[in-house]
Formats: structure tokens, sequence, C-alpha cells
């Protein structure tokens, strides 16, 4: 395992002072079948010229988050907490003074670059409506000036001639440095890029991350980078944010989360992970089950039904981010302390056999009766242990020692 | 299944294993139309032009490549779902592309195929259990009796429940989806599986069963597969050998392991360059191979070797005179001297993880 201090990570910490502050951030939609609780009292905080990751699978609700903090979902979407630009509040905002920050000062990279630009339009055009709609003080022939620059910046060859294409004339790859050129064209504090290379063939990929370094280098914006893709994470970010059920289950330095994973989702993902440096072919160890339903959520742990270390003791109540060994490193797992210290690996905690045996729909409705009879019977009933099962590698007295302490 | 794997099968082919699928020259051209009132043919889109594999008995060939290199249209021209327009494509010495619908049909409970998109490919209004006994049925292998029997069989063989052979396929996760694919697939009892991003559409906590379930079946079963993806580090995973594509063409073939260590075509070095890796301190020390450009249109590519407007050795590293051949030659895949073949006039092997 790598060492604790890396010369790479430590010139890349950020100066101290927060940009956007997310505190308690929830969003609810409702439906027809409940209210759907997308995203769970979520806090973070960026500072500037920071990265930070949020990954998490599909419904994890990482998408919604960055949704919520510029101002873009439904006006039915139900959201509360509290999100500070520059200690200036932006929930509850007018979409008319939203208007004024988004674009200017928080910047958005779309996942689909297909469809985040008009197809009507000349690139040069969208470009230049940026610049000229948050200052009408710059004339229409320095905007277009601006917009070659900012193609150019992006890596678009013959920027000046490619300026009056149409989105159409150009493809994804181009398309995705475009919409980072109208994302960095007003010198934005924040970016947030939503699955920026998702919908890109990796050489691609590659080359749009190394786009979204130069517009980063070039702005010094604090930028938020959401993705399933654990790989693009690695390379690009300072600190991660794992979102579960729409939740965040770890926080921490990316090294931290990395090498040290200490919630057992994390954990599982890392191990599900095929590695293309991974001569070996170790087994995968794939995490049964499937997310809960986000409509009432039965309550504690929400990775419970699907953890292997999980007790009854995890119904209980939904954990907090509990501190770990490391600063600034959280978790959320009642059994954490446990795992202060020592490298657990997924192929010691998860099992690698291929069934898939449950539904989702049963699962969750399993669930639920079961929570309606009090915790002690769905211990009897569901079949979960009452004592945690053991970690291997953990002295059991740590389980002890955490108690005593609880 | 178990999950204490038993150890690990020889799948190293014998010299005298003959392949079950030989695939030589394939082309599929896909005709462009004029505008005019007489729809005259006036180009061809190269989807696939000219390609050999060979899958050797209870083995994984990788087919890798990104959007557009021609990779699932073969997998389709190798089944005849869009009939090839050149080449051949034989199994266990059987010529399939002259074939016509009626007598492929006995050969299809050999070849079948698993889609990319779970989705899209179970049909939403029947029960599992019509899904997968569909082609028990068509293929008149068992009676209506035996059918719940046999389908509840190759349910537990995919890891799903049995008793939830009346449920629909919106009741099960995506992952799960994928499973009744495989067991539909299964259900002749084929000798040799197409996969076509069998995995894609997954998230990796549920790709990671799906593979391990993969591997337990040919394992278990003596499968061979065809594994066409996009994911290179599902395929490093799960291939025994593995061919590149770019653009109709294939570049590199070689064991898994030599083609990671030691790729020796610049297309296939990028690729693997470009692939990130989940591992912070390696990631940020991590030299890219970074490519210009997009893919040239397969309907008119580039003279020569296909790949040489976005080569970074054809663009920084060769004189003049050497180019020339790439310009006008259209590089065989031959072995020159890396231990494996690569279709680059120019190939050197590099260590790039």
């Amino acid at each position: 395992m790598a060492t604790l201090t890396d010369p790479a990570a430590d010139q890349r910490r950020p100066s101290a002072d927060a940009v956007l502050e997310v505190e308690d951030l929830n969003v609810r939609f409702p439906t027809d079948d409940g209210i759907v609780h997308a995203v769970r009292g979520v806090s973070f905080s960026l500072r500037t010229g920071e990265v930070l990751g949020i990954v998490g699978e599909s419904g994890s609700g990482k998408s919604v988050t960055s949704l919520a903090v510029m101002g873009l979902l439904p006006s039915s979407a139900n959201i509360t907490g509290s999100v500070l630009f520059r200690d200036r509040q932006l929930l509850g905002l007018k979409d008319a003074e939203l208007s004024a920050v988004r674009g200017k000062s928080i910047a958005m990279v779309f996942q689909d670059p297909m469809t985040s630009l008009d197809p009507v339009y000349k690139i040069g055009n969208q470009i230049a409506e940026t610049v000229r709609q948050h200052d009408k003080s710059v004339s229409r022939a320095a905007a277009k000036a601006r917009a070659v620059d900012l193609l150019k910046l992006v890596g678009i060859p013959n920027a000046a001639d490619r300026i009056d294409s149409y989105p159409h004339e150009f493809s994804g790859g181009m398309r995705q440095r475009v919409v980072i050129a109208i994302a960095i064209a007003n010198q934005p504090e924040v970016i947030i890029a939503d699955e920026p290379t998702t919908a890109l063939d990796v050489t691609v990929q590659a080359q749009v991350l190394e786009v979204l370094k130069t517009a980063q280098d070039e702005t010094g914006a604090a930028t938020v980078l959401i993705t399933h893709d654990l790989g693009v994470v690695a390379g690009m970010v300072d600190r991660v944010l794992v979102m579960y059920a729409g939740r965040a289950v770890e926080k921490g330095t990316v090294d931290d989360v990395f090498y040290r994973p200490k919630m057992p989702y994390s954990i599982g993902l890392l191990g599900s992970m095929p590695r293309i440096d991974a001569g070996d072919r170790q087994r995968l160890t794939p995490i049964k089950g499937s997310p809960p339903s986000l409509i009432n959520p039965p309550p504690g742990c929400p990775f419970g039904p699907r953890c292997p270390l999980h007790y009854s003791k995890c119904d209980e109540q939904e954990p907090d981010l509990y501190p770990t060994e490391r600063p600034d490193h959280t978790a959320a797992c009642i059994r954490v302390n446990e795992l202060v210290g020592v490298d657990v690996a997924a192929e010691d905690i998860f099992t690698d056999d291929s069934s898939d045996l449950t539904l989702g729909a049963e699962a969750a409705i399993g669930e639920s009766a079961l929570a309606q009879q009090g915790v002690g019977d769905a211990a009897a009933v569901g079949g979960v242990p009452t004592e945690p099962p053991p970690i291997p590698g953990v002295d059991p007295d740590a389980h002890r020692d955490h108690e005593e302490r609880a | 299944m178990t999950s204490a794997t038993p150890a690990p099968p020889v799948r190293q082919r014998g010299a005298d294993a003959e392949p079950v699928l030989t695939v030589r020259g394939l082309e599929k051209y896909f005709p462009i139309k004029g505008g005019g009132l007489i729809r005259r043919t006036v180009g061809n889109i190269k989807a696939v032009d000219g390609i050999d594999l060979d899958l050797y008995p209870g083995e994984t060939l990788g087919l890798v490549g990104e959007s557009g290199c021609g990779k699932s249209t073969t997998g389709r021209a190798i089944l005849h779902l869009q009939p090839a327009t050149g080449g051949s494509v034989k199994y266990n010495g059987q010529e399939l592309t002259t074939l016509n619908r009626r007598s492929m049909r006995p050969l299809r409970r050999e070849i079948q195929i698993v889609f990319q998109d779970p989705y899209a490919s179970l049909n939403p209004r029947l029960p599992v259990l019509d899904i997968v006994g569909e082609p028990l049925i068509i293929h008149k292998v068992v009676s209506k009796s035996q059918l719940r029997g046999r389908v509840n069989e190759l349910l537990e063989l995919v890891g799903l429940n049995p008793e939830h052979n009346n449920r629909y396929p919106h009741e099960f996760s995506g992952g799960q989806r994928q499973r009744i694919g495989i067991a539909r697939a299964l259900a002749l009892q084929p000798k040799v599986l197409i996969l076509d991003e069998p995995v894609s559409a997954l998230d990796v906590s549920i790709q990671a069963g799906v593979v391990n379930l993969l591997e337990d079946l040919r394992d278990q079963l003596g499968l061979s597969y065809l594994f066409i993806a996009h994911d290179l580090s599902v395929v490093r995973h799960t291939s025994d050998r593995v061919s590149v594509m770019y653009l109709g063409k294939i570049v590199e073939t070689a064991g898994t392991d030599d083609l990671f260590d030691r790729p020796a075509h610049p297309y296939t070095q990028s690729l693997l360059s470009a692939i990130p890796i989940p591992d912070p301190q390696r990631e940020r020390r991590r030299k890219r191979i970074l490519l210009t450009g997009d893919v040239p249109s397969p309907a008119n590519p580039p003279s020569g070797c296909r790949f040489r407007t976005r080569c970074p050795k054809f663009a920084n590293q060769l004189t003049d005179d050497q180019r020339e051949k790439c310009i006008n030659e259209d590089p065989p895949l031959i072995d020159r001297g890396n231990g494996h073949p690569s279709a680059c006039h120019y190939a050197e092997a590099l260590t790039l993880l």
C-alpha cells in the first residue's frame, strides 16, 4: 500500500477559503408512487482551485445534487438546505437572479454534448452570446474574438474558421470542447462538470479531460467533477465524495478514499472494478442486490441489505459520517472504528460468487414490512445477524471497544 | 453456482485444437444511396472491411474498438443477422454466409448472441418463463410438460431465483435482466456465444457479478465466447486473446497479457494509455499518448494505413520517406518481431501499464 505523503498531492493542495458551501441539501420529487427523496442531507465545501469528485452509481443522486446547486431542477422539486456561493445564498433565488450567477460565476458542463448545444446557432455565436449576456459592454467583434481565443484554448484547430460552423458539423469530442469553452468564457469561479466524458470514447475522453485540466488552470476555478468512473476520478481530483442512495457515505482526499476506503460500499465498489493494469486476473467481487428505493426508504443504513458487515444494529438508524484515522476522512458506517488502521480489501469481506437472487421490489417490500415489525423481529425474520460478522484481519475485541466508546 | 472456484481449467488451446469458428476476409458494406428519383448506390460504408478471426474451443476472444469501428457489425455478420457482403464464416468447417434462413436455423442452436441493452432485448410483455422458453419451443427441444423444469434449471444456472419465472422483465434489475438474456442464449446449449457489449449498460458493482457469471458458465459448459466490448479493462479480465479493431479492420491480435504488456500498434498503445486507472498515484504520474482528430468516415477511409491520419508515430517520429509507405501501402496484419501480429509498418512494442 502506498505511503501517506505524495508530493504531487501536496502541490495540488488548495487554499482554505471556500467558494461553494453546500449544507444539508435535500431534494424531494413528488411522484404518483410517493415522494422520492433523491438527495438526503448532502454537505460539502469547495475551496478555490480545488477539484472535488462526486462518485456514485446510477440513481445515487449525484446529478440531482449538481442540478440543485445550479437551480436547474423543475419547479416541482422540493429543495431544502443551503447552497452558499461566496456567502450568498443561492437556494430560493428567483430565476432572473440566478441567471446572473449561472454561466458567470458558476458554469456547468453537461454530460451529452449532442444536446447541450443549440443546433440552429453557429458555434461562435453561442460562445459570444455567453460573453455578452453577462457583460453588455463587450462589442460583438470583441465577443467574437474572445470566442476564437476560447476555441483555440480548448484545442479546436482553425478556430477562426470553425466559429462559423454549426454543432452538427462537429464530432462528439469537439462539441464537448465547445461546451467547455462556453463554460469558461466568463472566467467562472466554480465549474460543475456532470459526467463530462461519459458519452465519449476513451481516446476522446483522454483529450477532453486534458482540455478540462487546461480550462481549470486557465480560470483557476474550483471544480466539481461528477462521474461514475473511478478511474477518471483518480487522476483528476483532490478530494472525493462517494454517494449512495442520495447520501454522502464517504468523504476524503482521493488517496485516502482509494487506498484506505472505510465505508464497505466504497470498498466493494473498488473491488468490483476490473483493472487494466492487473495481469493476474483476480476474481471480481460484485456487490449483491441493488440500491434501495428512495420512496419511503427504511430506517438504518441504506447499504445494509447489500453489506457483508451488516448486523441488526445497522438497521436502527442511518449512520452519520464518522471520523476515521485520517483528518477530513469520514465514512458513514457504524463499524468504522473497527476498520480504523486496518486495510480491508474487497475480497476479504465480499464474496465472489455470481448469483443474483433477490428482486428489487421484493427486497424493498420485505424491508419496510420488517421495519414495521421492529428491529428485533426483522433480525429474526430477515436473517440479519444480531452479532456483527467478523472482519478478517480485525481483532473482534476492537468491536467491544467500539461499543464501549459508543 | 458455488463461490469456491475450482482449479482454473486449462484454457490454453492445444496445438491440435481446431477452431470452432473461422472468419476469413469478412466484409460488410452498407450501400450509400443517391438522393435522386432512382436511388442508385453511390458508395459504400465499409463497416467491416476484411477481417480474419479464429475462435478456439473454450476460449474467450475479445474484440475491442471504439464506437463505429465495426465490432458489433462483425458479430452480427458472423451470425448472419446482417448478411455479410464478402468473405467467409465457417462453424466447424461449415460455411455460414451462403446459407438461407431455413438452413441457418439448426445452426442457431450452436451459435447464440447476448445483446448489449437488457432493457431493449427482452419483450416487456412476456414473463421470464416465456422469454427463456421461447427458443426451446421454436426448436422443439422440450415438450410442454418439461418446459418449466428446463427454464428453472436455466434460471438457476445464471444465478437467478427460479421462483421468479412468472415475473416480467421490469421487475428485475439491469444485471438480472442481462442474466435473463444469457439464460435465453444458453437455452439451446450452444457451443459459441457472441457477447455484444454484455456488461456495458451495467453499473460496475453489478457488472462484476455478470462478468463472474460468464466466466463460470464458460468453464462449466465449455463455451467459446466472442466478447465484443469497448471497455479494455473488462476485456483484460475476461479474454484469453484480444483483437483490436479500427475503422473496419483488425490492427492487432495477441494473447491478452502480451497485448496489454507489449502493445505494438500505435492505436493499441494510445487506447491503452487513454484508459484511466483507479489508482490516484499511478494516474498522476502517467503520461498519455493523446490522439488528435476524430475517426475518419468509413465511407472514404484514408489510403494506405487507415490510422495514419491520427497516428502519433506518423505525425512525430517518421521521416517523409517512411511516411510514403504508410500513405501508399495498407499494412498487412503480420508479426513484425513483436511476438504477435500487428498492422503497422513500423510496429514497435512498448510498455505502458
